[in-house]
C-alpha cells in the first residue's frame, strides 16, 4: 500500500516536470540564459514552476503539520541541521555548474529516462555515481569526526 | 535554440510538484527531495524505505509515458549537450547535490517552503553556479 502511494507521488511529481516543461533541458538552459534577457531569448516559464510549487508547499505542509503525524509513520523525518557549514555552500556550487552544463537536475533526469533517451541514461548513470561518491564521503567523514548516520 | 514562454502550463506543472511534495509529507513524513531518495537506492541501507523509494523514482521514470498515452506523444525535450559533457555534467550534479544534502526539489521546493537558511543559501548558490556556467558555456569563451 505505502509502495503503491509513493508510486503514485512520484508519477503527479514526475508529471508535474513534463507539464511544467522543466523535463526539457533546452527551456531550463534558457531559463538560466539571463544574458539572453536584452536579446528575447530568455524563458521565464521556470520561474512559474517555482512559484507554483513552493506556494502550494508552503500552505499543504502547514495543514499536513498541523495533523500532528504522518499517515503511514509515526513522525516526520524533517532535517535538523541548522548551521552554514562547508558542504551547504559547496555541494550546490558544484551541482550548479553541472545543472548549468546539461540542463538536467536529479528529477528531469529520472522522467527523461521515461522516453528511452540513449543521453539521458548516460547522464543518470553518471549522476548515480557521483551521488554514491558524496554519499561514501559523507559517511566516511561523519565516522571520523565521530558522527553517525 | 529558443523554447515557448509558457507561464501557465508552468504554474499548473509547478503546483503538480507541490502537491506530489505535499503528499509525500501527509503519507510519509518526509521531504520529497529526489536526490537524497535516489542515492538511497544504493547501500548502506539505513532504513526499511528501499521499497518505497524505487516506486518513487519508478513513477518518475513512467510519468513521460503516461503523459504521450494522454496527449498523443512525448512533451518537448531537446538535449544539445555532447556525450562527455553529458557524463561530466551528470557526476557533478549527482556529487553536489548529495554533498550539499539536496538539490532543486529538496532545497529549491521542499526547503525554501519550511523557510529553512541552509536550503535559501543552498538554491541562491545553485542558482549563481548554474547561470555563471551557462553565461561561459553560451557567451564566454568565444562563443
Amino acid at each position: 500500500m505505502r509502495a503503491i502511494v509513493q508510486f503514485l507521488i512520484g508519477l503527479l511529481f514526475g508529471l508535474g516536470l513534463v507539464v511544467s516543461g522543466m523535463s526539457d533541458p533546452a527551456k531550463v538552459l534558457n531559463f538560466l540564459d539571463l544574458a539572453a534577457i536584452p536579446t528575447g531569448g530568455w524563458d521565464a516559464s521556470l520561474a512559474f514552476v517555482m512559484g507554483g510549487a513552493v506556494i502550494v508547499t508552503l500552505i499543504g505542509y502547514r495543514l499536513v503539520w498541523a495533523r500532528g503525524r504522518p499517515v503511514f509513520d509515526d513522525v516526520f523525518h524533517l532535517p535538523l541541521a541548522k548551521h552554514i557549514d562547508v558542504p551547504i555552500v559547496a555541494g550546490p556550487a558544484i551541482f550548479g555548474v553541472g545543472w548549468g552544463l546539461a540542463g538536467f537536475c536529479p528529477g528531469p533526469a529520472f522522467t527523461a529516462l521515461g522516453t528511452g533517451s540513449s543521453q539521458a541514461i548516460l547522464f543518470v548513470v553518471a549522476m548515480l555515481a557521483g551521488m554514491v561518491a558524496a554519499r561514501m564521503i559523507s559517511i566516511h567523514s561523519n565516522i571520523l569526526a565521530g558522527k553517525t548516520g | 535554440m529558443t523554447t515557448e514562454f509558457t507561464p501557465l502550463a508552468s504554474l499548473i506543472g509547478g503546483g503538480m510538484i507541490g502537491l506530489a511534495a505535499v503528499l509525500l509529507m501527509l503519507s510519509q513524513g518526509r521531504i520529497a527531495g529526489v536526490s537524497g531518495i535516489a542515492v538511497r537506492l544504493f547501500p548502506p541501507y539505513l532504513d526499511r524505505e528501499l521499497v518505497g523509494r524505487l516506486a518513487f523514482v519508478l513513477g518518475l521514470v513512467i510519468a513521460p509515458v503516461i503523459y504521450a498515452l494522454f496527449m498523443g506523444g512525448f512533451a518537448p525535450m531537446t538535449i544539445q549537450s555532447t556525450v562527455p559533457v553529458l557524463v561530466i555534467a551528470g557526476l557533478l550534479v549527482g556529487f553536489g547535490s548529495v554533498w550539499g544534502n539536496g538539490c532543486t526539489s529538496g532545497h529549491g521546493v521542499c526547503g525554501l517552503s519550511r523557510f529553512s537558511v541552509r536550503s535559501l543559501v543552498a538554491v541562491a548558490v545553485f542558482m549563481a553556479t548554474a547561470m555563471i556556467t551557462v553565461f561561459l558555456t553560451r557567451h564566454g569563451m568565444g562563443a
